[in-house]
């Protein structure tokens, strides 16, 4: 086992498709704010559902604000707070998941237990369970969408990290003396990294598809805070009359979840 | 070997009924640890600290979070679900119709959308990595991939708008045809078994190229046995039992389709009943709907669990 490798050979299958697709929707939920052409809750024209012209790319909404604006502020807000929350889940679904299947015994059994337990509850249930009692703010979707993905991925973790302690070069690790830290960090993590990566792409479409359903049906961001499915539900009323305005986050969540998952599914296919 | 089978199904069933006590306990104390106080967000910002006092009274908010679990734990017991904190009725009338309702719903979708997802993954099986079964495996990632209120949208957007040959929404209190009740439930039911189709199907292609692919299928195709006599003579007796697994498994999903296809179509279900619950912070109301669906959960995935276990066991005893 080289250890001074600069990735993980799992990984190298993994730096294709789906991690550029995902660096792609990144980089635009970081940069989209700033090269949005107008104010998110300016009014910028008297026209309500106007279609694309050249001065509104993408028309204008309910109000009569610009649309492309919205929806890269919309999309920020999207990609950002299910990958911090997809983050969370898969950072500490794993830890738990390598600890449980190196430590074995009494850990182990409790905390796959519990596991189950809360795997057991629909995540859109979980999700509209704790919207009602904390309210629905930033922090508390991020946090519950944390708590509803992290048993999946404590899951598939120590399912791998399962058949990896049993290795030859972890006995050999052990014998040597090395830290719990150096197992997880060192020999666990980068041996399982590709398929995990693949996971935290699931879990990523998932936290994707769990916040746009509950900001459709108005328990999610609210205003003036928007989302890709906040910003379908208000302007909902646009679909008579075939508005940009409520085609274009649609599709965007498509283009999300689809593209992603395709390239997951492709590759996949190849391995 | 029975007696086996017969532990391993009595530990799975112990398992589930731990899960569901693990449920109605998360259930109470998540939604027992507001921040705020719900008697203050009911009355809202003016409200004197004295009506705020007897209104927690009232509510019984200011006895201690054990013994108030306690006496809601033994009303369920009981079949006692409260009291809805807005509408002052009973928790156990408003759920009753309502989940009739959703039964009805759920249970035509299951009707339509078994039959079609079985036959799609079976085809796509059979004729595996041709054209037909890429369109398929594409199409079913998509429906699967999106959150299920984009299917709604765009189910409204070409039927309702575009062709207006369906009404946008469901209203089953005026049924009195079989013209009137197409109208009303075609809707609801398509965008809800999209859904469930493109679960289940993509789940019954995977169990069905393992089968198509093992060794005693590959003999039979030596042996010079007619396609038709493999799929019906040696293929689908083996499958039973995995696709009544993957049936259980998939119709989970019917819950979280449930739920956005009610508000969309603005059907009277328990689903929609339960998001205008969340929306007013109803607490009672939104016990009873999240555990109802839970229930509803365990139930349908011990099904797949101990199908799974009897398959197990006719396969040993091959």
């Amino acid at each position: 086992m080289m250890l001074t490798l600069p990735l993980p050979r799992s990984l190298t299958p993994f730096l294709q498709a789906p991690l550029l697709l995902a660096m792609l929707w990144l980089l635009l939920a970081l940069i989209g704010p700033w090269i949005a052409p107008y104010l998110p809750g300016e009014v910028v024209s008297t026209t309500v559902f106007a279609p694309m012209s050249l001065q509104h790319l993408l028309g204008t909404d309910y109000l009569g604000r610009d649309v492309l604006t919205r929806l890269l502020y919309g999309t920020s807000s999207t990609v950002l707070l299910c990958a911090a929350s997809t983050a969370m889940a898969c950072g500490v679904g794993a830890f738990l998941g390598m600890m449980a299947a190196l430590k074995r015994g009494m850990t182990d059994t409790l905390l796959s237990r519990f596991m189950d337990g809360v795997i057991s509850i629909p995540s859109l249930l979980s999700g509209l369970v704790a919207v009602a009692t904390f309210g629905s703010s930033m922090p508390v979707l991020v946090l519950a969408m944390a708590c509803i993905y992290l048993p999946g991925s404590y899951r598939t973790c120590r399912m791998l990290a399962l058949s990896i302690v049993q290795k030859d070069f972890i006995l050999a690790a052990r014998m040597r003396g090395e830290k719990t830290s150096y197992l997880v960090l060192r020999e666990i993590l980068p041996n399982m990294a590709g398929p995990v990566l693949t996971d935290v792409g699931l879990r990523f479409i998932y936290a994707v598809r769990l916040l746009s359903n509950l900001s459709f049906l108005g328990v999610g961001l609210q205003p003036p805070q928007t989302d890709l499915g906040s910003l379908t539900r208000e302007n909902l009323l646009g679909l008579v009359y075939g508005a940009p305005a409520v085609i274009a986050p649609a599709l965007a969540i498509a283009f999300l979840t689809v593209g992603l998952n395709l390239a997951l599914d492709s590759k996949g296919r190849r391995q | 070997m029975t007696a086996k089978l017969g532990i391993a199904i009595a530990r799975r069933l112990g398992a589930s009924c731990v899960s569901l006590v693990f449920v109605v306990v998360a259930v109470f104390f998540i939604t027992s640890a507001l921040p705020g106080d719900v008697a203050q967000s009911l009355l809202g910002q003016a409200a004197t600290p004295d009506a705020v006092a007897a209104l927690r009274h009232s509510l019984r908010l200011d006895e201690p979070v054990l013994l108030r679990f306690a006496s809601w734990a033994g009303g369920l017991l009981r079949g006692d679900f409260g009291m809805s904190l807005v509408s002052h009725q009973s928790v156990m009338s408003m759920v009753h119709e309502r989940l009739l309702h959703s039964l009805l719903l759920a249970g035509i979708t299951t009707l339509f959308a078994v039959p079609t997802a079985l036959l799609l993954g079976t085809l796509s099986a059979i004729f595996r990595n041709t054209v037909f079964d890429r369109c398929v495996s594409v199409l079913t990632l998509c429906v699967v991939s999106v959150p299920e209120f984009l299917v709604a949208t765009l189910a409204v957007l070409v039927f309702a708008v575009q062709l207006h040959l369906l009404p946008a929404l469901a209203s089953i209190s005026d049924i009195h045809s079989i013209g009137s009740f197409l109208a009303a439930f075609s809707m609801p039911v398509a965008t809800l078994g999209c859904v469930i189709v493109g679960q289940m199907a993509r789940m019954t292609r995977a169990v069905m190229v393992n089968v198509l692919s093992s060794s005693w299928v590959e003999m039979a195709i030596l042996k010079g046995v007619s396609p038709t006599a493999i799929i019906l003579r040696h293929v689908l007796p083996n499958v039973v039992a995995p696709l009544f697994n993957v049936m259980a498994l998939s119709l989970s999903y019917l819950l979280g389709g449930v739920v956005i296809v009610e508000s969309v179509f603005h059907y009277p279900g328990i689903a929609s009943l339960m998001v205008d619950s969340v929306t007013s912070r109803d607490i009672p109301l939104v016990q009873s709907c999240a555990l109802i669906f839970c229930a509803a959960y365990l139930l349908l995935t011990t099904l797949a669990d101990i199908v799974a276990l009897f398959s197990a066991q006719e396969r040993n005893g091959a």
